[in-house]
């Protein structure tokens, strides 16, 4: 990686010209995506451990046949506001890993302070940085406005990736690589698809990731049921929750911030009114 | 200190008479919060200690970010994932950090346009206003490094395309680019000097900062009638205002408390909010990003900078009278400069005698055209520059250009002002009733 620095300079001209006479290489089409109720939405919202359980399940019997998630350790699982494994799950759980210990110069099993491994494949993004990117409000692809007033966001997206995989529209060829899903904006379209302007005249666009996930792709152990849309909401929260693991400390302390900060401006409101009152009498129309 | 008559410092105890004697800091104190304020500053005047806030805030949680950051491009984005994972409240921390640039900007912007409409910057507080706008290239300039020590794409690809503006400057503008990379392309030596940069301007312009105030103490405040505080004696100068201490330290403070919890409602429920979601994903100099978007505050300007294309006209003409020299894309780097250097030229290109905008009829409109031009350019910099939206920038950067040049000159001569009040305490008297209910005697510096 390093070393690709130094020998690539080119990009500092691609960039600028780029920046200069256009920005947008591609415009991205329209996407659908609906907005899902999470638990953890909202300044009160909280994750459900048990939601996130699942979500762990369906990551490691499905997602991470490709992908990893290498900063997130897997101690965090036991940590409180996550999916609180008990510790002997946790190590459990991080014994199905092998892990490359520079120390032993060999593999080893992994222990709950070792990481999640990288992804398995080259061009399979890290799903806690895809949903930390989606964790905003802005993404994904939307304006920020609608993301502001509904609160949609990374789980929206993620959910909506994994239940928006529709047949091939009728403008497509079969032989078009990657799949069609109606929630994917980054993706390329067949010619047959674009208007004369070049814009897509259908939603969504082409991803290079099969469907992942169908009903019953795998079996809660709760009993909770595992059809597709129970599925993606709970690798949803799963995934937001690998992007912010301190989501629940961050809004207690931003609540608790708001809650100070309203009691003190009361006071100096009244401060400020009692040391101007023999100055500034009642304001004239 | 010259300015406004007021009582001076008079060191009483033993104690004080003897530091008194070989440091007079505590009269440096008490003549710095006792200054006299003209007693009809608005809300628009609590900007100020908002910015202080920030400066303040900005260099303890950076200090705080410094001791689990590691500026290498190997390890820089992984270091902000320690910290947002695994250092204790470093992921509060760090979106304090991140959402206080942003709060350090709203408050820089109204403060700036409170002294556009205000007549702030006018004589005599010349140097107060240049001072400020030392301190504006500064903050874009910590910000910018700022937002590259992550390492993420728009991290390395804004970079790229920053330092690639001087690269624009005809002949010296390569070795120049190449000698603020370190190298022929944005990798750890850029990361590296940013960082060190990154942690040093702030303290230089804290150092601005305190030249800033000393430098409006020396004028005396200005205010919303524009009119000076009388100054002729002591008796005379207390008609038009109060210490700063407690009146505007309350005021202020109470101001600070609101914009606060929106601050922190904005870091606790939704921190991403005004970032870019692109900055989660590592540098990669191999992917360049569909769009390369800058922070939203520097969305004005780089609307400047990408609105002269070549195919507008004054580009064609200084092209063809250069022989070549400044094409587009000089012209759009000159541009975006030119468009700060207006406006710290503000103080020479408006002629008008009257400060005040609230008593020039036909100022006020062609100010509040400024201030829904600034966020027409902010939008039209967060768009792909195609179709419309370059039709949009070119005008309004036009006008921002013509705001300085045109306006501002001509209105001085062509527009008649309405009548000013005579003295502060006159317009004070006409806005509120002469006296309230208080309890308490006014507090007067040291009697």
């Amino acid at each position: 990686m390093n070393a690709m620095f130094r020998k690539f300079g080119a990009p500092v001209a691609v960039a600028l010209s780029l920046t200069l006479s256009g920005g947008a290489a591609q415009a991205a089409g329209e996407v659908d995506i609906e907005d899902v109720d999470f638990s953890f939405e909202g300044p009160f919202g909280s994750f459900d451990p048990l939601q996130l359980q699942r979500g762990l399940k369906v990551y490691t019997e499905v997602c991470s046949a490709c992908h990893g998630m290498q900063y997130v350790p897997l101690r965090t699982l036991g940590d409180e506001g996550g999916p609180q494994l008990p510790e002997d799950q946790v190590r459990a759980y991080a014994s199905q890993y092998e892990v490359f210990d520079a120390e032993l110069d060999d593999y080893r099993e992994a222990k709950p302070s070792d990481h999640f491994p990288k992804s398995a494949l080259e061009n399979a993004p890290d799903l806690s940085l895809m949903a930390k990117k989606r964790a905003g409000f802005h993404g994904p692809y939307g304006s920020g406005i609608n993301q502001f007033l509904k609160g949609m966001g990374g789980p929206e997206y993620i959910y909506n990736l994994m239940t928006g995989y529709r047949e091939l529209p009728e403008c497509a060829p079969e032989d078009f690589p990657g799949y069609y899903n109606v929630a994917f904006g980054a993706g390329g379209y067949p010619e047959e698809c674009k208007d004369e302007e070049g814009h897509p005249t259908v939603e969504g666009s082409w991803i290079a990731m099969a469907q992942p996930l169908y009903d019953d792709s795998v079996e809660f152990d709760d009993g909770h049921p595992a059809d597709l849309h129970n599925e993606a909401m709970d690798v949803a929260a799963f995934l937001t929750w690998t992007a912010e693991p301190k989501l629940m400390a961050r809004k207690y302390a931003g609540l608790t911030g708001v809650i100070f900060l309203t009691l003190l401006s009361v006071l100096l409101y009244l401060t400020n009114k009692r040391i101007w009152a023999p100055i500034k009498g009642k304001k004239k129309d | 200190m010259a300015g406004i008559p007021h009582d001076h410092y008079e060191p009483n105890s033993i104690g004080e008479k003897w530091l008194y004697k070989r440091l007079p800091i505590v009269g440096l104190l008490y003549d710095t919060l006792m200054l006299p304020t003209p007693k009809n500053l608005n809300w628009m005047w609590i900007w100020g200690i908002v910015l202080t806030f920030c400066l303040v805030l900005q260099i303890i949680t950076g200090i705080v970010l410094v001791m689990h950051y590691t500026p290498h491009v190997d390890y820089a984005f992984a270091s902000i994932e320690h910290i947002m994972r695994n250092v204790n409240g470093g992921h509060f921390i760090r979106y304090l950090h991140m959402n206080g640039a942003s709060l350090f900007f709203v408050a820089v912007y109204a403060h700036i346009f409170r002294g556009l409409y205000y007549g702030s910057y006018k004589a005599p507080r010349e140097i107060t206003w240049i001072i400020g706008m030392l301190i504006y290239l500064m903050m874009m300039g910590t910000a910018f490094m700022g937002y590259v020590l992550p390492w993420g794409q728009m991290s390395f690809w804004g970079a790229t395309v920053i330092t690639g503006l001087f690269g624009a400057i005809p002949f010296i503008g390569e070795p120049i680019q190449t000698w603020l990379l370190g190298g022929p392309a944005v990798d750890n030596a850029t990361l590296n000097r940013f960082f060190s940069l990154h942690y040093l301007l702030p303290f230089i312009i804290s150092a601005l900062v305190a030249v800033h105030i000393w430098a409006f103490h020396t004028t005396g405040n200005n205010n919303p009638t524009g009119v000076e505080v009388r100054r002729t004696s002591k008796a005379e100068a207390e008609k038009d205002t109060v210490p700063f201490w407690p009146y505007f330290v309350m005021k202020d403070l109470f101001a600070l408390a609101i914009i606060l919890i929106v601050f922190f409602a904005v870091v606790g429920f939704m921190p991403n909010y005004l970032g870019h979601p692109d900055n989660y994903i590592e540098a990669n100099p191999l992917v360049t990003p569909a769009h390369i978007v800058p922070e939203w505050y520097f969305l004005p300007f780089y609307a400047i900078l990408r609105a002269f294309t070549g195919d507008v006209w004054v580009v064609m003409a200084a092209s063809w009278i250069t022989g070549g020299i400044v094409d587009a894309k000089f012209f759009g780097v000159l541009a975006m400069f030119g468009a700060i250097a207006v406006l710290a030229l503000a103080p020479w290109l408006d002629t008008s005698s009257v400060r005040s905008g609230r008593y020039r009829p036909m100022f006020k409109w062609w100010f509040a055209l400024l201030v829904l031009d600034f966020f027409v350019l902010m939008w039209a910099g967060s768009m792909p520059a195609e179709g419309i939206y370059g039709i949009i920038s070119l005008t309004a950067s036009a006008y921002w250009f013509a705001y300085f040049l045109i306006i501002l000159p001509l209105l001085g001569v062509i527009e008649k002002p309405i009548q000013q009040p005579a003295t502060i305490e006159e317009d004070f008297a006409a806005h509120y009733d002469a006296k309230a209910g208080g309890t308490h005697t006014i507090v007067k510096p040291a009697e």
